[in-house]
């Protein structure tokens, strides 16, 4: 299993002037993205709308054909989304890369299991939707020694990661806060696109 | 203008979209949509991005404007009602200045319609503050224009209600 924020870590380490859209586990601001963001203007939280990050990320991919587009989900968010694998595979766009972080849980509402959890293959459910190229890791060397591999694959890419849940049990209202708001990210991608 | 007069025509969407530098239509196919299909994959000027769910289309939208190009969704109201979590999320907050054409399912100027989607659609759209207009033939395209206009002077969602099926 591989610890979240290390598995950002990595992904950041790498990115360039590549556009993170970002959503639950993944973004979490005690371990996901903002708490190792090299280029926090690059950005793009959309925790308002759980589910959409690979829809939104495929909008940016075809917009922005010359720039790298990496997606990093949850599993139970792609579940409530999982026709957006076909629509995706369908457009084929080569600078999508789609981070799967798996920890088999609702680890945002207490660790309740995901449906399909220890039964269902995401692997094999990303190669029969049709991405271009498919990885699969379950612990950070691996992930460290392989994300060039990912980065330089042509894509539509899918890269499924298995990740250590780390439960929210507190209050809502107790959470600590994002620093950016979904819609500070949304007014301020368009000028940090211009300038990178 | 005879009843063989009185549709909408493909070719007058697109004329629309073009006309205000459209670049995709993000779209699931509907039965009051569904003869725009041959006329907008031949179309260079515009993208197709078709989906498997209508939910998506607004997020695909989403990170199209905010990639800095101009989309519009087409999609059934049936699909609206599917698409509730992206319309609040990624349509109206965070200001997204987008065109919803929407095939108006049930929808009868000529007595009572029993088809809840035509029934629910306009209260839905008025309890979410989204404005609408009605297009009915090809002298009502240029509607499309006024919605784009008022998304972006807006920048808020706008719909367009397609009341008619299109014609060939």
């Amino acid at each position: 299993m591989i610890n979240n924020t290390e598995a950002v870590k990595v992904i950041d380490s790498k990115r360039g002037d590549a556009v993170f859209v970002a959503t639950m586990n993944a973004n979490n601001v005690s371990f996901g993205l903002p708490t190792v963001t090299s280029n926090e203007k690059l950005d793009f939280p959309i925790s308002g709308a759980m589910s959409k990050a690979s829809s939104v990320g495929l909008g940016l991919a075809l917009a922005q054909p010359q720039r790298k587009v990496v997606v990093l989900d949850g599993d139970g968010s792609l579940l409530m989304n999982l026709g957006s694998m076909v629509t995706v595979s369908n457009k084929a766009p080569t600078n999508l890369y789609h981070f799967l972080f798996d920890n088999g849980v609702y680890a945002v509402t207490g660790g309740q299991p995901v449906p399909g959890t220890g039964r269902s293959d995401w692997e094999e459910m990303a190669k029969g939707a049709g991405y271009a190229a498919v990885f699969n890791f379950d612990n950070l060397e691996d992930l460290a020694t392989g994300i060039d591999q990912v980065l330089a694959s042509t894509g539509p890419v899918f890269i499924r990661l298995a990740v250590t849940p780390e439960i929210e049990n507190s209050a809502v209202q107790d959470r600590p806060r994002p620093s950016r708001s979904v819609l500070t990210a949304f007014k301020e991608l368009p000028e940090a696109l211009a300038k990178s | 203008m005879t009843t063989q007069d009185a549709v909408i025509h493909p070719a007058a969407i697109i004329n629309e979209l073009k006309k205000n530098d459209v670049t995709h239509v993000v779209w699931l196919p509907d039965s009051e949509t569904n003869f725009m299909f041959e006329l907008l994959t031949g179309e260079p000027a515009l993208d197709l991005v078709p989906v498997c769910r209508e939910g998506e289309t607004m997020a695909i939208a989403a990170g199209l404007w905010v990639g800095g190009k101009k989309p519009v969704v087409l999609i059934q109201n049936t699909g609206i009602f599917e698409s509730g979590d992206s319309i609040r999320g990624l349509g109206l907050d965070v200001h997204q200045p987008l065109v919803m054409l929407i095939g108006y399912r049930g929808w009868s100027r000529h007595g009572l319609t029993n088809d809840s989607a035509a029934r629910f659609i306009e209260h839905i759209l008025h309890a979410w503050g989204i404005n609408y207009y009605l297009i009915e033939t090809d002298d009502d395209a240029d509607r499309i224009t006024l919605a784009l206009a008022e998304a972006d002077r807006n920048q808020k969602p706008v719909a367009v209600l397609v009341g008619t099926e299109f014609g060939a």
